[in-house]
């Protein structure tokens, strides 16, 4: 496991540094622009405040708390200074919510709804790209098309489809949120069923989406890996299909692990559209609010928030391939 | 070259993805001069008119000629078209809860024939009493059954219509014509009829046209940011797979960190900066390219890495050739199949990061240009799934997914011709 060790610190290390550069981005790209921000923030905030007084008042708490006036490493040290205690400032929209209170409120939905949705419908898909690589003729000729297309599909447009189609005509899912409207989130048979009624849509739409793409992926992984020559070679050797089939999906698999790490963020960030669809009680959800309410704190700290997670989800995704890519482990040892 | 070509088209997938394609610029190139003005016209005063063809009621009165058919079942046809099923089982609803409400009246559900229009209607105007408030009925479902009795009123009658016009000279109102219930007229008599394929959307704005032009913005914005991210990662790519060492390491830095960090983010973030006045489609297509590249930079430089001491590369090195000339002639010729290809993909996925953008409410900003993201912004900003206004939103994403499953179809059939692994 030394092999490993090593590996693994290279990828902490490096998640590290990806953290550091999402914060400095997140600094940096608002105040890159050209303008006053914090003016551009007030004017979209204040458009129903008149009062001259008021607004050089919130114009003044603004340029403190932002700390504009003082040069900008100093700045930035501010910055990280409040993000390492957990402070994301103030809500404009929802004042004075503070920031990290409302994603609090919001993360778990995203997570819940995310994370079970991109593993089934990648599993579903690797499934899938197997089946048709290995089957071939008509079920690949059949299925190919319709992944094709489905992955072109974008998220929110098959939320949509799935909303008009199962809720709106249908009536089987409620039409929007998380929960039934009124009822008090508490451990009850009840809310739970509730939340499981809600859940079904936004999870489907995202399983639908990611499974196009996953499968095509693993689609051509398989094909490939089945002209190799050791496929070629153990059927020489009389060994049994299931065996070599075994063998071949296992080596199809590796780059596809690659491949989810390589496009969750987009994967994310299709979902969280798709969330607004439903009007689900997320991240998204409250991105959009954000943004229609001109709350920049609030979306600042939702998009380091995803950043956050994405890389989280990279780097948990690198850890398990170094563990299940014995390559990996040969490779450190050779430096 | 044209051998390649050919061995192209011969894929199925690439033909089929390479025809939906041509069909769309050809509609958006012919489209527009049959049909030109403003596409953002609001030409409806009413939100989300539904498809069909628009006759104006005005001047079908001033037809030349009218005719007289008699048609069967036309009667029949104009009472169900007045009491729908929908209708029926209103009524229904209402005299069960009066059958309830009032002891002496009763009823019970099997004994209602819902296509026996007379005797549903005979029972309805018997019962129907509007002062009547029953318990746990919205006012919503109260006015429903208001309003269906106002809609059903004279449901049988089919006396003439008279139509009157006022006389500026009288100053009085005068009988010019009546119309009987066997009256029919020509459509192509009528001066003014529009044809609405798609509909208007909320503003009353014709979808179609809007359609149109919205495909002709989203593939401009494609195709723009698709340069941009190809030209980037071309660049970055050649240089670092080429030059290795220390450039190697900066760009490949960058670029695996902007592999990991969500494009999604960044182009939140940008456009969000930006602000929604200075977001024209240029400036959105800009941003999408300019967060887009690092699929192009690391497929690039995986070529040049596995071309780099080919022995032709090393050839022209110890002829003296100059950086330039080689990656022009000895490595470019080689890796731009993986170019194309990249760069179809950025195009499709660039439409997307549009579409995506404009749902958030950070697209170009929405006055003077439609989008495809933009229309799928507005139909669900003013609700249209609500309203059933189907004709709002997927047609749009029917466009989407067709234009991205087409560039993904000429993209696998290209990568079966460059790549013979894949080939069945």
């Amino acid at each position: 496991m030394k092999g490993y060790g090593k590996y693994f610190t290279k990828k902490i290390i490096w998640f590290f540094i990806t953290l550091v550069a999402a914060i400095i981005l997140n600094f940096a790209l608002p105040r890159l622009m050209p303008g006053d921000p914090v003016a551009m923030i007030i004017s979209r905030v204040a458009q129903n405040i008149n009062d001259p007084a008021v607004l050089r008042q919130m114009y003044e708490s603004y340029m403190q708390r932002f700390g504009l006036d003082r040069p900008v490493i100093e700045q930035f040290f501010i910055y990280v200074g409040n993000l390492l205690q957990g402070d994301l400032g103030l809500s404009f929209s929802r004042y004075p919510r503070p920031v990290s209170d409302i994603i609090a409120h919001a993360l778990p939905w995203t997570i819940g709804l995310q994370l079970p949705a991109i593993l089934v419908g990648w599993t579903l898909g690797n499934v899938l790209g197997a089946l048709a690589a290995y089957i071939r003729k008509g079920f690949d000729k059949a299925l190919m098309p319709i992944m094709l297309f489905m992955g072109g599909i974008p998220a929110f447009g098959m939320a949509i489809i799935l909303l008009t189609v199962f809720s709106l005509n249908l009536g089987l899912f409620p039409i929007a949120g998380g929960f039934e409207q009124g009822l008090i989130p508490h451990m009850s048979w009840r809310f739970v069923f509730s939340i499981i009624q809600h859940y079904h849509l936004p999870f489907w739409s995202i399983v639908l989406i990611s499974i196009g793409g996953q499968a095509i992926g693993m689609r051509s992984m398989s094909i490939y890996e089945l002209n190799a020559d050791y496929v070629k070679y153990s059927r020489y050797m009389g060994i049994k299909d299931r065996k070599i089939v075994g063998y071949v999906f296992r080596n199809a698999m590796l780059p596809q692990v690659t491949g989810l790490a390589l496009s969750i963020g987009a994967m994310v960030g299709g979902a969280l559209v798709a969330e607004i669809i439903f009007s689900y009680p997320g991240l998204g959800t409250t991105l959009l609010q954000a943004i229609r309410e001109g709350d920049y704190p609030l979306l600042s700290g939702i998009a380091l928030i995803i950043t956050v997670m994405v890389l989280l989800a990279v780097f948990i995704l690198d850890v398990i391939y170094g563990l299940i890519d014995p390559r990996v482990r040969a490779a450190q040892y050779e430096e | 070259m044209k051998n390649t070509l050919k061995q192209v088209f011969r894929s199925a997938n690439f033909r089929i993805g390479f025809i939906i394609i041509v069909l769309i610029l050809l509609l958006i190139t012919i489209y527009p001069i049959f049909s030109p003005g403003n596409p953002l016209q609001m030409i409806g005063y009413d939100s989300f008119i539904p498809p069909g063809l628009y006759v104006s009621l005005y001047d079908s009165l001033d037809v030349p000629r009218i005719y007289t058919l008699r048609l069967e079942g036309a009667d029949q046809i104009r009472i169900y078209a007045k009491l729908r099923p929908t209708d029926r089982e209103l009524i229904r609803d209402w005299l069960l809860l009066y059958s309830e409400y009032n002891e002496v009246f009763e009823l019970r559900k099997e004994d209602i024939n819902l296509e026996d229009t007379e005797a549903l209607l005979g029972l309805w105007w018997t019962y129907f009493d509007p002062e009547i408030r029953f318990e746990n009925l919205t006012i919503a479902e109260r006015r429903a059954f208001a309003r269906l009795d106002t809609r059903i009123d004279g449901i049988f009658d089919l006396y003439d219509k008279y139509i009157w016009t006022y006389n500026p000279e009288t100053g009085e109102q005068e009988l010019v014509g009546s119309v009987t219930n066997l009256a029919y007229i020509n459509v192509s008599d009528v001066t003014n009829v529009r044809l609405l394929p798609l509909g208007t959307d909320n503003f009353g704005r014709d979808m179609f046209k809007q359609l149109v032009s919205a495909i002709t913005t989203s593939l401009a914005i494609g195709l723009i940011a698709g340069l941009i991210a190809t030209m980037i990662g071309l660049v970055l790519g050649l240089l670092s797979g080429y030059l290795s060492g220390f450039v190697d390491d900066v760009i490949m830095f960058f670029t695996n960190l902007f592999t990991v960090i969500p494009g999604i983010v960044l182009l939140i973030l940008i456009s969000y900066s930006i602000g929604q006045e200075q977001r024209g489609p240029a400036t959105v297509a800009i941003v999408i390219g300019l967060t887009s590249w690092v699929w192009t930079t690391r497929s690039v430089r995986a070529q040049v890495l596995s071309l780099r001491n080919r022995d032709h590369v090393n050839l022209s090195k110890l002829s003296g050739h100059s950086l330039p000339r080689i990656v022009i002639k000895d490595i470019l010729p080689y890796i731009a199949s993986y170019v194309v290809m990249a760069f179809i993909l950025q195009v499709s996925s660039a439409i997307l990061a549009e579409a995506g953008l404009s749902m958030l409410g950070l697209g170009p900003r929405t006055t003077e240009t439609a989008t495809l993201g933009l229309m799928m912004n507005w139909a669900m900003r003013y609700t249209a799934h609500l309203s059933g206004a189907w004709w709002a939103y997927y047609p749009v994403i029917l466009v989407i997914a067709l234009i991205s499953f087409a560039l993904n179809l000429i993209n696998t059939g290209l990568d079966r011709v460059f790549n013979p692994q894949l080939r069945d």
